[in-house]
């Protein structure tokens, strides 16, 4: 009986949604610059789903083989059933994740959640100086990040911190790891941004220089080094200064199911964007038709989709093109090559995009922050010159 | 360091170990992912129970798979991989 492929299965059956993330709501206490929730959000926070739609969801999504569950917003704590479907996903055998500002976690929902089966907290932290903090999330939140994070290790979890890193926060890396080594997380997620929805629009206000990530990183290293085993540091590397994309979603259609506030059903975070799609909903459809049978979901699934220079590349099955949602918004065309790779022939948006970003000017025009106000002028047809530039009018 | 016949293994705080009738083999679930296993390593990590001897399992698998040779040299090594990975403590 030899244990073949270090005891991790080699099979690769066909497409399985492993992971359920369940957009639950997109109201957010918090308004951060960065938020890849779509800019025209507000249009879904007044037709979420019920408790019992979304137990049904994670019913027929089990059944398909889910097996991690993200439970996420906007802020999910702004619902009050989610005691009820931590219960119900526990029962049904998910690793369950309640992804977090932390702002309406009190001990009393803390207490329910353990009782119910929650796995794990993950608990988004924005720097170590309380101004950053309450600047880019436009609100004062500081203080509370810590005491939620206390309240989360005295429960027995896991701390999983995510730190979105963008210009103002970049410099203190080594700072923001001290204090998650203090506050005794196991795992933190140095996520440099990524640019959708609300940070495709502030990218000019949003985006470090090659110089910054650079030392970024190395000061990630040293501090892996210094730490060992006793924390693990995911550092996610900021693609638009990488010469190849990233496997997005590990591919469409493929490990990955998103359910929104309101019902659709996604293959990833933004496809929404993209045009001429039909999205399923799972208040008419079944999860099982939509993840196999759907038009949406089979649209870039393996790479029948691909045009050159993707077709033919000796490196397409690495990264399967890269981003579906990044190739739209950045060059009008969904089936093309992801801009970022430098075999792209629209490499070039990518490149002005990096110089826009230290450009004075550009640099100087106002953060649009989440907020249901700006969401509801962007859907009325306001900051129009911001969004059109992007493909990413709604 | 290797494992020895006298440890005795739990599964490791925060993941989970379960049979997935889906994907028709046992998983290791922790946060922010997952590992399916295969055959073999699934009947060994399900006898870590935090309670019983390595040599009490390589005997149970040995029973069960008769005339396999080499057999506790392979438990050995799926231990010490599931050490590393760290989907297990040591609780002696």
């Amino acid at each position: 009986m030899a244990v073949q492929n270090n005891g991790v299965s080699s099979s690769t059956t066909s497409t399985q949604p492993l992971w359920l993330l369940a957009e639950i709501t997109y109201r957010c206490p918090l308004h951060c610059a960065f938020c890849y929730n779509p800019t025209d959000y507000d249009k879904h926070t007044q037709n979420e789903l019920d408790t019992k739609t979304w137990i049904k969801v994670l019913n027929q999504a089990r059944d398909l083989g889910a097996l991690q569950l993200g439970i996420s917003g906007g802020e999910p704590l702004l619902r009050d059933d989610i005691e009820t479907i931590v219960e119900e996903a526990h029962q049904l055998g998910y690793y369950s994740n309640l992804i977090t500002s932390g702002v309406g976690l009190t001990d009393k929902r803390i207490d329910a959640f353990k009782k119910g089966g929650l796995d794990h907290i993950q608990l988004s932290m924005h720097d170590i100086t309380e101004e950053i903090n309450n600047f880019i999330t436009n609100t004062k939140t500081f203080e509370l990040k810590k005491k939620v994070a206390a309240m989360i290790k005295d429960r027995g979890y896991p701390m999983v911190l995510n730190v979105v890193i963008h210009r103002y926060n970049i410099d203190h890396v080594k700072e923001i790891l001290e204090m998650a080594e203090a506050l005794g997380a196991d795992y933190v997620e140095l996520a440099n941004t990524q640019y959708y929805g609300w940070s495709l629009i502030n990218r000019n206000q949003l985006m470090p220089t090659k110089e910054q990530i650079d030392h970024a990183e190395l000061v990630t290293n040293q501090f892996r080094d210094r730490v060992g085993n006793k924390m693990k540091v995911f550092f996610v590397v900021p693609d638009y200064f990488a010469e190849r994309p990233k496997k997005c979603m590990n591919g469409w259609g493929e490990v990955f199911m998103i359910v929104t506030a309101n019902g659709d059903v996604l293959p990833c975070h933004s496809a929404r964007v993209l045009p001429n799609m039909v999205f399923p909903n799972v208040k008419d459809d079944e999860l099982k038709g939509a993840w196999y049978d759907s038009p949406a979901f089979n649209k870039f699934r393996g790479d029948e989709w691909m045009k050159e220079p993707c077709r033919t590349c000796p490196e397409k099955e690495n990264d399967l093109g890269g981003c579906r949602c990044q190739a739209f918004l950045l060059t009008g065309d969904a089936a093309s090559a992801d801009p970022v790779c430098t075999l792209s022939p629209n490499r070039h948006v990518i490149e002005q995009a990096v110089l826009d970003a230290q450009n004075p000017v550009l640099q100087a025009q106002p953060i649009i922050f989440r907020t249901d106000k700006n969401s509801k002028k962007i859907n009325n047809g306001e900051e129009k010159d911001r969004l059109g530039k992007f493909h990413a009018v709604p | 360091m290797a494992t020895q016949v006298n440890d005795i293994y739990k599964i490791a705080a925060h993941h989970r170990f379960q049979w997935e009738k889906a994907q028709d083999c046992f998983v290791i679930l922790f946060p922010e992912g997952m590992v399916k296993l295969n055959a073999s390593s699934g009947e060994i990590l399900k006898l870590v129970d935090g309670l019983t001897l390595v040599s009490t399992i390589i005997e149970i698998i040995k029973k069960k798979f008769p005339g396999v040779p080499e057999i506790e040299k392979d438990i050995l090594a799926m231990f010490d991989f599931a050490l590393e990975k760290a989907w297990i403590q040591k609780t002696n």
